[in-house]
């Protein structure tokens, strides 16, 4: 449901793409800043994981090749989904990624009363933390969808917007 | 109305406004680029900065290489003599074990996949030695032995070879021809005894740690080496650690400024910590040979299985924690400093906590002064306390934490920084950089969670993908030594140092005063 069909005056359009650019730039920086420092691993990461997500990453923190290969997958899939958001680019598929990204950090590492994480963070966390809020402005726009209107998806999708559908 | 130009309207072509929609994101993206140039740029030349003033090229900081090898063509045989909870260690560094290790590992891994034992083990490079001679005065361990000689790693697998011999006296097996190169993993007071008897016998010497008993002793048996062609290496293998050789870099380099205290510490805090090792049901006088054990031990005393396994409690057998740990330390700042032996050493403690009949202290410290260095190299332990205190070198530029990472954090009131300091570029409250084995050199951009992990120590230590165990490189290195006929890291120059400043804090202890070695006579008076 394309913006245009839901209704939404300028204020609110130009709200929601100002979300996906923000959400975008900051899956970008992420994945840039790890993707240029040689001494990055999410190996200490994965260590501190918690609860149910722990054995997994256990599994992977045990093979070496397997945490290169995550490793990669983590720095690739955010710089991905972040262009994929500020360029308006396939946006509702980076905005799912975005949410897969982000349960599973959060599940891996949930502030929930009885975990106490020793991962350096700012804030004071119940049960929500920022990777839940981020994950649930990636749900609006997901539903909210802009890239359309305002993104290279307006030029890749232009034959099914002209029939009508966008 | 509207229906039919909402008709016209989605049959029109993409026009211009379409592009600029398209584009929308466009300045967006063109921000971000120039805003991560702009924040590259500055973090780059900062960094430039710092090893420019450091002196230090980003390539120097790089990490030895451990490429696979070709297996070493020449074979040597190996015998080893004392094979308790050490001499089992170094027999599995060499390929040999025991299957129940192998076993036991296996299960572990099972329940925690975070254990990585058995598979580093599996992974160990072949280092092309066969284990011809076991020797142990206690029996069930000498089985140990001779059932972990039939039992070698070959090719990522532990598959059958024929075994070792077994010799009761460990004489004998020095006579053996096929013997070329012995391990003396026994209690300290008879290491000088076997080591001059095995240099007499051609053989050359792996040597565990302290190197002797008493000074007299180290003397005779740098004498003994000295006047020999054999190579000896004692078993400091924290030689190994690549952030011992950084720190020797960073020394060089001048990074610290003048380095007038150095810091080292013991903590522990468990009964095996305090040497309380478990006594086996099954030992008695039927099957430890215990007039070999006493051998050259001051005093005869009647059997005693406590004294057997628990020798390091004991000055008639070990030295406590001057020989058995403030030798690792004192090598380890040797080896990064070169310092040798002190002039001066006081030492002072007492049994504060483990009351179990030992003689030797649980809290010992010991200041070992060099005024020709202008340095002062301290040692405190305790082993009824687990708190980290790391090892620290001091500078007046900067100080330097050496564990297994490495942290470089610049003095506030430094002259050398002080410059940059002013105009911020360094941080003293961050450190100057920090350096993590497996990653690829100095970190100069600590952020919190870098610093976080750094302090954190090692998780892991990967090299080309395989963890390594550091007894195993520094076995590894003796050996290339005796093919190569050069000499090893701690060879006996470094191992008379470490027995002379273990034994000078011991004296000291004893005495209750402050001793001096005196280099011409080459006593501790």
């Amino acid at each position: 449901m394309g913006v245009k069909r839901a209704g939404l005056g300028p204020g609110q359009t130009a709200a929601l793409v100002f979300l996906r650019f923000v959400i975008g730039w900051h899956f970008l920086y992420e994945g840039l800043a790890k993707l240029f420092n040689p001494q990055w691993t999410s190996a200490l990461y994965l260590a501190e994981a918690k609860g149910l997500l722990r054995p997994w990453f256990e599994s992977i923190l045990a093979d070496p090749k397997m945490l290169k290969v995550v490793d990669l997958i983590n720095i690739w899939s955010q710089m991905a989904i972040g262009c994929g958001l500020i360029l308006g680019f396939l946006a509702p598929v980076a905005a799912v990624g975005g949410i897969l990204l982000l349960a599973i950090y959060y599940v891996a590492n949930p502030p929930l009363p009885g975990f106490t994480s020793s991962l350096p963070a700012e804030g004071s966390y119940l049960i929500i933390d920022k990777n839940l809020v981020e994950l649930f402005a990636l749900v609006v726009l997901l539903v909210f969808p802009t890239s359309r209107t305002f993104g290279l998806d307006r030029l890749i999708f232009w034959k099914k917007i002209k029939k009508g559908d966008g | 109305m509207d229906e039919k130009k909402g008709r016209e309207e989605s049959k029109r072509a993409f026009g211009r406004r379409d592009v600029l929609k398209s584009l929308a994101s466009l300045p967006v993206a063109g921000a971000f680029f120039l805003s991560y140039v702009e924040k590259k740029r500055k973090e780059e030349r900062r960094r430039k900065e710092i090893l420019d003033e450091l002196g230090l090229e980003q390539a120097e900081a790089a990490e030895l290489p451990l490429g696979p090898r070709k297996k070493p063509a020449e074979l040597i045989r190996l015998g080893i003599i004392g094979v308790g909870g050490r001499g089992e260690h170094l027999l599995r560094c060499l390929g040999f074990v025991h299957p129940d290790w192998v076993e036991s590992k296996r299960i572990q891994a099972e329940e925690n996949r975070l254990n990585q034992d058995l598979r580093t083990f599996l992974e160990q490079e072949d280092l092309n030695v066969a284990l011809t001679a076991v020797c142990d005065i206690y029996d069930p361990r000498a089985e140990r032995g001779l059932v972990a000689s039939q039992n070698a790693l070959r090719d990522g697998e532990v598959k059958s070879v024929s075994g070792a011999r077994r010799y009761s006296h460990y004489e004998e097996l020095l006579e053996s021809p096929d013997v070329d190169a012995v391990i003396i993993a026994t209690p300290d007071h008879w290491h000088a005894q076997m080591a001059i008897d095995a240099v007499a016998a051609g053989k050359h010497v792996y040597l565990e740690k302290c190197m002797t008993r008493t000074a007299e002793e180290a003397v005779k048996l740098y004498e003994a080496v000295k006047a020999s062609r054999i190579i000896f290496q004692l078993g400091h293998q924290q030689r190994q650690q690549e952030s011992h050789q950084k720190a020797r870099f960073i020394v060089a380099k001048d990074i610290l400024g003048k380095i007038t205290l150095v810091q080292t510490t013991t903590n522990r805090n468990s009964p095996d910590g305090a040497w309380q090792y478990e006594i086996p049901a099954e030992a008695g006088p039927h099957n430890i040979d215990w007039e070999q054990f006493l051998g050259p031990a001051p005093h005869r005393v009647p059997f005693d299985v406590y004294r057997f396994f628990r020798w390091r409690c004991w000055f008639d057998y070990g030295t406590g924690l001057a020989g058995d740990l403030l030798s690792h330390e004192f090598d380890a700042v040797n080896q990064i400093l070169e310092l040798g032996i002190p002039r001066f050493a006081t030492a002072s403690g007492g049994i504060y906590f483990f009351k179990d009949g030992r003689d030797v202290p649980d809290v010992f410290h010991a200041t070992l002064e060099y005024p020709d260095r202008e340095l002062t190299l301290f040692y405190s332990a305790t082993l009824s306390s687990n708190r980290s205190r790391g090892r620290l070198f001091m500078g007046h530029d900067a100080s330097m934490e050496v564990g297994e990472t490495l942290v470089v954090t610049a003095d506030p009131e430094s002259t050398r920084y002080r410059e940059k300091y002013l105009s911020e570029v360094i941080d003293t409250s961050l450190p100057l950089f920090t350096f993590r084995p497996g990653g690829r050199g100095i970190d100069t951009v600590t952020s919190a969670s870098e610093r976080y992990f750094a302090s954190r120590g090692l998780l892991y230590s990967y090299k080309d993908g395989k963890r390594v165990d550091i007894s195993h490189l520094h076995l590894k290195e003796w050996l290339e030594c005796i093919r190569e006929g050069r000499q090893p890291s701690c060879n006996i120059e470094r191992g008379f140092e470490e027995a002379i400043a273990c034994h000078m804090a011991t004296e000291s202890y004893l005495r209750g005063r402050r001793v001096e070695w005196d280099p011409v006579r080459r006593q501790i008076v």
